[in-house]
């Protein structure tokens, strides 16, 4: 198990470097000048050109990311084009908001996506399995965006139950507060899992169900409530892992969308700002950030599956 | 091709039928846009902010510009970015799907790596950057849109060309000395051609999702263009005096990707019946 803990990682090193290169590449050789944030209009041409070099932009690329990754490995992630503070500062600063929506999103969304999906699989093809589908399929169609501008309106404008923006009420410091400015971004952001995880779990379900064991038990007489908690429940932590590991990433990057519909100060806001302002080492810092959660959450996702289910030979 | 399979299930459920409806509707209004009275770049100021009412069915925005003109103009962007963007990355998830699965060895290792590492760089957020830093277009967003999302698509081709190539009829080929481009044109695409489709009429509903989001943070369709996303982007600011606003396009985009989400699984269903009707 070491080994092949040890063997996944140090695959994971040269794909964590191939991304750095590609998005680095990509973000440079896209026009535009960052420098342009930083001239004002009484600065003469030589005055920019102290301003593109202070900031290493006159060097060749390659040079640029050269030193882009030294300055990586001494856990300094540059510093911000817009207003000049690190940019690993800038990034921590946002984690609690985004680890704290993100995280209560996901918890919400197993909580009922696994009793909802066992259920719809225990009774396949009837009607209340086909309203459940709708609903999920609803669900991965829906855009984000409008599913929380439309919650917004039904309950901030018209009902005014709950705030429609921020995560804090100025001069409020209550965690009922900020749980408050959660529920709506958390339900757009639940609403979505939910929908996808149901189509992993009821179908693996359903898998479950035909096999032997539930089989037995039915003939020894257990009821199907008692079979799905006690035995079917266990089988299907698999799918759930997968889910885990696919969410990782996001519970760290946060929703850019989500985050900004309901101008959540987490890493989604700070990223969409980023990419407004052209501020490129934010840029760099948050998809270096989130590659590397999205390489992490498929490889503890993998290591898991061999712990959870023996017969699955992680080794190999 | 199981295209009679497709007739049945789609007699079978009637939702699938109302999908290729809803779909048949939206595209004949976009393509008959130009019959609206209105037109939907023209600002009337005296008229802003009405609500729906008989001369103006969705009312009118907040440049008094008549709603459902802009939305029928908007639905043809949004559903061409779909179309186009769709046809660019069937194309090259194909192109790189079948050639990895077929000639295997390093170019399957170097192919396969690649789209791993696209894969793990958050696309939707690549999307973003490229489109703030290239002048964002129509073009530009089919483009970017097409070349970020093929990696799925080559990932699924991939896997059936390992399975396809080792019938017979494809040794077959390679024995008679045909070409290696032909065998892969003439003897896998062909029979891969189910998968494919299916994967196109799924990637077309998430192009389109893509593009409103783009289009909702003000990263995609320009003024004095609209696409139901864009029409979306200031919406919300008058979602207190005008909720009809955010109301039509939003509607349009929802049925428009659940409509392709059905289809995708009635093709998938049709083709292969066996694989699961769950």
């Amino acid at each position: 198990m070491q080994k092949y803990i040890l063997r996944r990682v140090l695959q994971a090193i040269p794909l964590l470097w191939f991304i750095s290169i590609v998005s680095f590449a990509l973000i440079k050789l896209a026009p535009g000048d960052p420098v342009l944030s930083f001239v004002t209009p009484d600065m003469d041409a030589e005055a920019v050109e102290r301003v593109r070099q202070s900031l290493g932009l006159d060097q060749p690329i390659y040079i640029q990311y050269w030193i882009w990754l030294k300055n990586v490995f001494m856990g300094n992630l540059g510093y911000s084009v817009s207003n000049h503070r690190p940019v690993l500062t800038l990034i921590v600063e946002r984690l609690p908001a985004t680890i704290g929506l993100m995280g209560s999103a996901l918890l919400l969304s197993l909580i009922i996506s696994i009793p909802l999906s066992m259920y719809a699989a225990s009774r396949q093809n009837r009607p209340a399995d086909r309203v459940l589908g709708l609903i999920s399929y609803i669900g991965i169609s829906i855009p984000s965006f409008w599913f929380g501008i439309m919650l917004i309106y039904l309950f901030a404008v018209k009902l005014n139950w709950l705030p429609s923006m921020g995560m804090r009420t100025i001069g409020v410091d209550s965690i009922w507060d900020i749980m408050k400015h959660g529920i709506l971004p958390c339900t757009v952001l639940a609403f979505m899992n939910v929908s996808v995880y149901m189509r992993y779990i009821r179908s693996h379900t359903i898998s479950q169900l035909e096999e032997d064991y539930v089989q037995i038990q039915y003939a020894y007489g257990a009821t199907q409530g008692t079979v799905l908690r006690r035995h079917v429940l266990k089988n299907v932590l698999l799918p759930i892992i997968t889910i885990l590991g696919m969410s990782f990433p996001e519970l760290i990057a946060g929703a850019f969308i989500t985050e900004s519909v309901f101008s959540w100060p987490g890493m989604g806001l700070l990223g969409i700002n980023s990419v407004f302002s052209l501020d490129y080492p934010v840029i760099m810092g948050i998809t270096m950030i989130s590659s590397v959660m999205l390489v992490i959450g498929n490889l503890v996702a993998d290591v898991l599956y061999g712990v959870v289910d023996p017969r699955i030979k992680t080794m190999g | 091709m199981k295209w009679r399979n497709v007739l049945t299930q789609l007699k079978e459920q009637k939702a699938a039928l109302a999908a290729l409806i809803i779909l048949a509707v939206f595209v004949l209004m976009s393509v008959l846009a130009f019959l609206s009275p209105y037109d939907p770049n023209k600002i009337m100021p005296m008229d802003k902010l009405q609500a729906p009412n008989a001369s103006h069915w969705f009312g009118t925005d907040d440049y008094g510009r008549d709603y459902f003109a802009r939305a029928l103009y908007g639905g043809r962007v949004s559903l061409s970015v779909g179309f186009l963007s769709m046809a660019i990355a069937v194309l090259v998830g194909t192109a790189v799907g079948t050639v990895s699965g077929y000639f295997g060895g390093w170019v399957d290792n170097v192919l396969m790596r690649m789209v791993d590492v696209l894969m793990s760089i958050p696309s939707f957020f690549l999307i973003m950057i490229l489109n703030a830093y290239l002048k964002p277009s129509i073009s530009t967003i089919i483009i970017i849109i097409g070349m970020l999302s093929w990696m799925n698509i080559a990932r699924i081709v991939r896997a059936e060309t390992l399975s396809v190539k080792e019938r017979e009829y494809v040794l077959y080929a390679r024995v008679s000395g045909q070409s290696r481009l032909n065998i892969i044109l003439k003897h896998i695409v062909p029979n891969i051609m189910p998968t494919i489709i299916v994967a196109a009429t799924i990637n077309i509903a998430s192009a389109i999702l893509m593009e409103s989001s783009l289009s909702f943070l003000g990263l995609g369709v320009q003024q004095p263009n609209s696409s139901w996303g864009s029409m979306l982007n200031n919406a919300q600011g008058y979602i207190g005096e005008a909720p009809y606003l955010a109301l039509f396009p939003g509607m349009f985009i929802l049925l428009t990707v659940l409509s392709f989400n059905f289809l995708g699984d009635v093709f998938r269903v049709a083709f292969e019946p066996r694989a699961n009707r769950r």
